[in-house]
């Protein structure tokens, strides 16, 4: 499958600058999810990659080809679009055939891969239908079916579920993961829903403000984010961030804040030796917080419980500590009322330290 | 429910005083609407009927209504037969195809080209539609200019660089009445095809790209069958106008020379005014009303399909979600 690579990739629009020298490369038949609030830049960068947007600076390689001067047609590419995009005129196996039609391929190979595309995604019975005729869930498999019937080696969707409602986007998804591993093709996704990504992705790329904050295997991002940004964008409800400072006592290091002072251990606490007197963050994920009564007040934090969210077999507790706010995902059974004081374990191995200024992790 | 039993038990108790004030209440949109059928009556209704009234009678200006015998459907009957009539027929259609056929390829050609962002774009837009806000009389009279056999700017132009003048209002007038309707009646297409244009979905057009389709490719397969909607129905109206139109050809040719300019319009005018036969004029008026009513009624009944049509599929869509 064709490799694509960017190289310092900037967009401008005027004096504005978007994307700020953006290096990316894709391994053979990834699965790479651009993913990022709105504004990040992702879509930008993947229509670049389309060639539907100009590229300011920089250049993208196909298979070391520089291909950013190229129309979009002739980057062997295909692509599903929010909107779907389909041509409202024309019906399903029209849409699909579209681009077969335009190459002048024969008639019976063209039937062919209609026929085969549409059995893949479960359009046969709807062939013959236009797309107003069809549900949103539908017209997305159009928009599917038709980049698949391109057979280019290179697939971009661009938020292709955020226009469905809750339910089809998780059948969707399911589908999608499933699909990627069928077909051979190097695919970028761009969505700005970190639970989309985590589940699709065998590489992430974290963008905010232009920049690309940390990429590489989900796991590797969920469990060694690079900075604050991408510790606080990945995982549900996002990770808890306290104010803190580093301080030895005797042969121990601890980490003190406001109502909570927390003894480090293992790796962490080599890393954060030598940072004293600095300002940081401690950042904790909500299911790193155990419900303890009997820990120790050096490996837990005690919290005041303010709110508690049922969610069926999981709650989600808003506490106080301090005046810090702090969320812990408990089981539901955990006997405990609103107002009461609990201690809860920090999980010794999942604690997390960022410099409070330049927010990137010790 | 209880609602219902409150209202009930009000009416047993004042029967009579509710029904009045229901029978108000029913009445009141006709009260408003009043005036305006009046006016209509008056102004459109009357009118009307003593048109056809009067095109069943063998009735020139020197007689009174009530002189005027009666003659049925001779008028009618009559004009198949006239060779003057048969004539201003087939320039009424010739104009109006020949101008509407080039101004929607003229208009949706220039929509096409200037459906882009760069510089100047809005001046040069506001350029184009300029001709359409003048009035037709001053249109008429600025090609008569134009047109002048000798000091004209066209034969001036032409002999400048060499070339014969040409007899625009004579042995061409009807292709020099037809430039100048097109040169006016053009931007009112552009507008609306621009705006079509402007309204289609951007994403689709970019799928395309992507599926391959060169910018011709575009135009053909995507872009003009996605707007001839707001094309057929653009055509319409222009039609409908084109068989109505009068002005610009009373002021650049009156009809002439002999009747090659005399489209429909004009024809009724010299009926009345100068040959003086009403009741023949009033039936050539009701063929024109019959003509413009089959087209206006074609063109509802396309807008109705077409809304019948979105609203099927959207109801069929909305089934098997």
């Amino acid at each position: 499958m064709p490799q694509i690579r960017l190289e310092g990739l900037v967009k401008r629009y005027g004096a504005v600058q978007v994307l700020h020298d953006i290096d990316l490369e894709m391994a053979d038949n990834e699965f790479t999810v651009l993913v990022g609030p709105s504004g990040c830049g992702k879509s930008t960068t993947l229509r670049m990659i389309a060639g539907l947007e100009d590229v300011s600076d920089g250049e993208i390689y196909v298979d070391d080809v520089p291909v950013s001067h190229l129309e979009p047609k002739d980057r062997d590419l295909a692509m599903v679009f929010q909107d779907y995009a389909l041509y409202p005129h024309m019906d399903v196996a029209q849409n699909i055939s579209f681009a077969l039609r335009l190459a002048k391929r024969p008639k019976t190979e063209i039937d062919k891969k209609v026929r085969e595309v549409a059995e893949m995604v479960g359009l046969t019975d709807f062939l013959g239908r236009k797309p107003g005729a069809l549900s949103g869930g539908q017209r997305q498999r159009v928009a599917m079916a038709r980049a698949l019937a391109k057979d280019s080696g290179i697939f971009l969707f661009d938020e292709p579920l955020s226009n469905l409602d809750a339910k089809l986007r998780g059948q969707m998804r399911a589908e999608l993961a499933m699909m990627s591993q069928r077909v051979e093709k190097n695919m970028i996704y761009v969505t700005h829903d970190q639970i989309e990504a985590m589940t699709l992705a065998d590489r992430i790329v974290v963008m905010h403000g232009g920049y690309i904050q940390q990429q590489g295997a989900p796991e590797d991002l969920f469990k060694r984010p690079a900075n604050k940004f991408v510790a606080g964008f990945l995982g549900m409800p996002p990770m808890n961030f306290l104010n803190c400072e580093i301080e030895a006592r005797g042969s121990d290091t601890f980490v003190i804040g406001d109502g909570f002072a927390l003894r480090l251990q293992g790796e962490i606490a080599k890393k954060a030796a030598g940072h004293t007197n600095k300002d940081l963050s401690l950042g904790v994920r909500p299911s790193d917080l155990l419900f303890a009564e009997s820990a120790k007040p050096e490996d837990s934090l005690t919290l005041d419980v303010k709110v508690s969210e049922y969610i069926g077999a999981q709650s989600v507790l808003l506490c106080a500590c301090g005046s810090a706010s702090v969320t812990v995902e408990v089981n539901s059974e955990t006997p405990m009322a609103l107002g009461e004081t609990l201690v809860f374990e920090v999980n010794p191995a999942r604690v997390h330290l960022f410099d409070r200024t330049s927010e990137i992790a010790l | 429910m209880s609602d219902m039993t409150v209202a009930k038990g009000m009416n047993q108790r004042r029967p009579a005083k509710r029904k009045a004030v229901s029978l108000a209440n029913r009445l009141s949109p006709y009260a408003f609407v009043g005036p305006a059928i009046i006016v209509l009556f008056i102004a459109l209704i009357i009118p009307l009927g003593y048109m056809i009234y009067g095109s069943m009678l063998d009735w020139t200006a020197s007689q009174s209504i009530e002189e005027a015998d009666f003659i049925g459907l001779k008028n009618y009957t009559d004009l198949w037969n006239d060779p003057r009539f048969m004539k201003s027929v087939s320039v009424t259609l010739r104009f109006a195809f020949i101008v509407v056929v080039v101004e929607l390829i003229v208009g949706v050609g220039l929509a096409l080209l200037l459906d882009r962002d760069i510089k100047g774009m809005t001046f040069l837009r506001t350029m184009f539609i300029l001709p359409m806000m003048i009035a037709p009389v001053v249109v008429g009279l600025m090609w008569r200019f134009m047109y002048h056999p000798s000091d004209g700017t066209f034969n001036r132009f032409l002999e400048k660089i060499g070339l014969p003048s040409v007899d625009w209002l004579g042995e061409h007038a009807l292709m020099s009445v037809i430039i100048a309707d097109i040169w006016q009646w053009t931007p009112f297409i552009f507008i609306l095809a621009l705006a079509a244009l402007q309204s289609l979905p951007r994403s689709t057009l970019e799928a395309a790209r992507i599926d391959g389709a060169s910018p011709w490719q575009q135009i053909i397969y995507i872009k003009l069958p996605l707007m001839m909607p707001v094309l057929i129905v653009t055509a319409l109206l222009r039609l409908i106008d084109a068989f109505k139109v009068l002005e610009v050809i009373l002021v650049l040719t009156d009809g002439g020379p002999g009747q090659e300019t005399q489209i429909l319009s004009h024809r009724i005018n010299e009926t009345m005014t100068e040959v003086r036969h009403l009741g023949e004029a009033a039936a050539m008026a009701n063929y024109l009303l019959i003509l413009l009513m089959a087209l206006t009624l074609g063109m509802l009944g396309f807008n109705r399909w077409q809304e019948n049509r979105t609203a099927r599929i959207r109801a069929a869509a909305e089934e098997d979600v």
